[in-house]
């Protein structure tokens, strides 16, 4: 037992650090410390400059621009990035199909997407949920019909994020009705700009436009777009939403968003009943923190501790929490969320509210709350 | 960082617990040894004492072994498992911690060697009927000179195995102001304080000490404030409270999790129930986040830091105290009705976290201590 980190790691970290807080770019980082809304170009430019440093797709394998780090490493590159500000690379292309045609793809697909992917040339959107396919994700119902050489889609997938500016789609399609619901799944690639694809806006209840609806009609994808085994899909969806858990506590984040939320409170911090508020969540932000510390020099081979369920579930209780409090340190300035930059209301108190009803969407997403309270139930106690 | 066992840490925890399994993995025998005084096993406590379990925390030169705090942690998570009575985490970790702090080099061989040996019994009387709670002084006994020597008067309660103790370290206020620690002796005839034992609702032993112009030892140099220390080792005891609590609750989701598995109702197990199944997860979730605390708290008391383990005491004591009862009050209401009764451990588990939750400061007094200081750094840095 020992708490400090090792030379080697102290010395990464600040490496991290240096990189993060010196030569990545200020404005964008304002933005995310501000809680203001990244726009496409500045994300894919934040993105950009990660890449070119290496510092993008660490956990890949090393032939396409992996690391080789330690999952401590990779645990202190994640938590520098959200401490300082920095956007972490777009999930959907970093955590999600990189990793997957990594693991799965044919060398074709691997050579064609990988580097564009890594570099966000390319934007993913993910199409796993459907209106009747939730967090029972295997009862998805969009079909693809082999015709000659290609797959033919027809159906609807849902609650597809920033998929306003997705270039391709990776989706779970039904490609044999006929057997037990999971042995007829398949992973398809998708190029949005075909036709019949159609992205439908869902407007959501902070006012703004993050998810969407994506319809497919009659869409012809080639068949070399079929991502591993045909009906194989469902052990890719378990890899890919396994890698998903990791890192889906956003502790550094959390933590950032409290401390400005300390030095927005002003006078509100002479309430002692306030500074009890701060303290708890404080508190069980630290257990997290080394909660995920442990998860992360306990796991081995990649796969994801059994106690990532906890993350999840407390991460995201705990970044609700501090959105909720910065609602009530805001009072009634909150309300005011559509007023202008000429308000005399501080920009943080009016964006507030917007923001904690966002942040309900966090123990929904990612396998929702319940569905990791099933997992460590079944899993790791044996119920 | 790493927060796992070395091997002879390892070794350390299956040698304890395969003791204190063979003699307390029966509850009914917990139960039996508690029913009469002193409500601890007097051989265990010799057999502790050949294994070395109860001179870890003492240096080899005042006859101890010297281990650090990972070690005492492992002992009292052990004890914690199976509820072991013994006055552990009062007699050997405070008591003697305060004596190895402040005593001379002749009083800490005397004392600790036969704490360690098995030979002695220590308690601390800190707690005053009208002082103020989980404080570092103790306004309501003084300490006099009385020509070479010193004598104290006042009340102590509880004093945690106060009765069955053949020594108690006692503060008191110094004539000059400042909080002293001495030793009261009852080894001889002719006590000259007065101590009425009780048992504690969770099957421990307290006593009340009422002391009149009680002769007194004091431990190192005499008339010395010794606030710092009692601070300090109340803070590495709160942290050691902390996990044996967690060996409590590690014990009652197991229970809690067995329970679910075999007990049927409406003709199948209740683990059928997703409600039960939910809030045994939760109790996971609670258990996990206070196993991560409570490591990082021992592991910052061999930084050696007062400050830093001051902080660390408090974040630790706060998050225990807040699993300790979720955990202690589900673990009853999984269980239903069994968990009720006096012959099932797990109520008298949650009777016992309740106990170390009020020993050295609960979960809002901390929380008031941390509020004072919220202000103070921007954020919280588990690594420093």
């Amino acid at each position: 037992m020992q708490l400090e980190l090792s030379a080697e790691d102290a010395a990464f970290r600040e490496e991290m650090r240096t990189f993060f807080t010196t030569e990545f770019p200020q404005e964008i980082r304002d933005t995310v410390l501000e809680g203001r809304h990244l726009t496409r170009e500045q994300i894919v430019e934040s993105q950009q400059v990660l890449n070119k440093a290496g510092l993008a797709v660490p956990h890949w394998p090393e032939e396409w621009g992996g690391r080789g780090w330690s999952d401590l490493q990779r645990h202190l590159w994640h938590e520098e990035m959200q401490s300082a500000g920095v956007p972490i690379p777009l999930a959907f292309n970093a955590s999600m199909i990189g990793p997957v045609l990594a693991q799965f793809g044919t060398q074709e697909q691997k050579e064609r997407f990988l580097p564009a992917t890594a570099n966000l040339d390319i934007w993913w959107s993910q199409g796993f949920s459907e209106p009747d396919a939730g967090s029972d994700l295997a009862s998805l119902r969009t079909t693809a019909v082999r015709d000659g050489d290609d797959w033919v889609v027809n159906g609807q997938k849902t609650w597809t994020t920033l998929g306003q500016y997705g270039d391709w789609i990776f989706t779970l399609v039904r490609t044999d009705p006929d057997v037990k619901k999971q042995a007829g799944i398949s992973m398809l690639l998708i190029d949005m700009t075909l036709p019949g694809v159609e992205v439908r806006p869902i407007e959501l209840i902070d006012g703004g436009h993050e998810v969407n609806e994506v319809w497919f009609t009659d869409v012809r994808v080639p068949g070399d777009m079929l991502v591993g085994d045909l009906n194989g899909g469902w052990t890719i969806a378990k890899f890919l939403l396994g890698n998903e858990r990791v890192g889906v506590a956003p502790v550094g984040l959390t933590k950032r968003a409290l401390a400005t939320l300390k030095a927005n409170a002003g006078d509100r911090l002479d309430d002692p009943y306030v500074r009890a508020r701060i303290v708890e969540i404080e508190n069980e932000l630290l257990a997290l923190e080394l909660t995920a510390l442990r998860v992360v020099a306990h796991s081995a081979g990649g796969e994801p501790h059994p106690a990532s369920s906890v993350l999840k579930l407390k991460g995201t209780e705990l970044q609700q929490a501090v959105s909720e409090l910065a609602v009530d340190l805001a009072g009634p300035a909150s309300i005011a969320s559509g007023a202008d930059d000429d308000s005399p209301l501080a920009g943080w108190a009016r964006r507030s509210a917007p923001t904690y009803l966002n942040l309900r969407k966090a123990s929904i997403y990612g396998g929702s709350n319940e569905i990791q309270r099933q997992i460590i139930a079944r899993t790791i106690l044996g119920l | 960082m790493d927060f796992t066992y070395d091997d002879e840490q390892q070794a350390l925890r299956e040698a304890v617990r395969g003791l204190l399994t063979k003699q307390y993995g029966d509850y009914e025998v917990r139960r039996r040894t508690t029913a009469q005084d002193p409500g601890f096993d007097e051989d265990l406590w010799a057999r502790l004492a050949e294994m070395g379990v109860l001179g870890l925390p003492f240096a080899e030169s005042d006859g101890g072994v010297g281990a650090g705090p990972v070690e005492i942690g492992i002992v009292c998570r052990e004890l914690g498992r199976v509820l072991a009575p013994e006055p552990y985490l009062t007699g050997v970790v405070l008591a003697g911690g305060l004596v190895s702090a402040a005593g001379t080099a002749e009083q800490r061989a005397e004392v600790l060697g036969a704490v360690a040996a098995g030979e002695r019994v220590l308690a601390v009387a800190h707690d005053e009927p009208d002082g103020p709670r989980w404080a570092i002084d103790a306004p309501g006994t003084t300490a006099t000179r009385d020509g070479e020597g010193w004598t104290l008067t006042g009340a102590k309660d509880p004093v945690l195995h106060g009765a069955r103790a053949d020594q108690v370290v006692v503060t008191a206020t110094l004539p000059d102001g400042g909080t002293g620690l001495f030793l009261v002796d009852f080894t001889s005839d002719g006590d000259t304080a007065e101590r009425t034992g009780y048992p504690t609702y969770d099957g421990g032993r307290a006593a009340r000490l009422v002391l009149d112009a009680t002769p007194a030892v004091p431990l190192g140099d005499a008339g010395t404030d010794r606030s710092a220390t009692i601070a300090t080792m109340l803070d590495l005891t709160r942290v050691m409270a902390a996990n044996q609590a967690l060996g409590v609750m590690q014990a009652q989701l197991a229970a809690t999790t067995s329970y679910l598995t075999s007990r049927k109702q409406f003709g199948v197990t209740l683990n059928t129930f997703q409600a039960l199944t939910f809030r045994a997860a939760d109790m996971y979730v609670s258990l996990e986040l206070t196993h991560s605390v409570v490591d990082w708290a021992t592991m910052t008391i061999a930084s050696g830091d007062r400050d830093a383990l001051r902080d660390a005491a408090a974040r630790c004591a706060l998050q225990t105290s807040r699993a300790s009862r979720h955990i202690g009050q589900e673990a009853i209401q999984l269980h239903g009705g069994i968990a009720m009764t006096a012959e099932y451990s797990v109520g008298t588990a949650t009777a016992h976290l309740t106990v170390l939750d009020h020993l050295f400061g609960d979960g809002d007094h901390h929380l008031g201590a941390l509020a004072a200081g919220v202000t103070d750094h921007d954020t919280l840095e588990a690594l420093g």
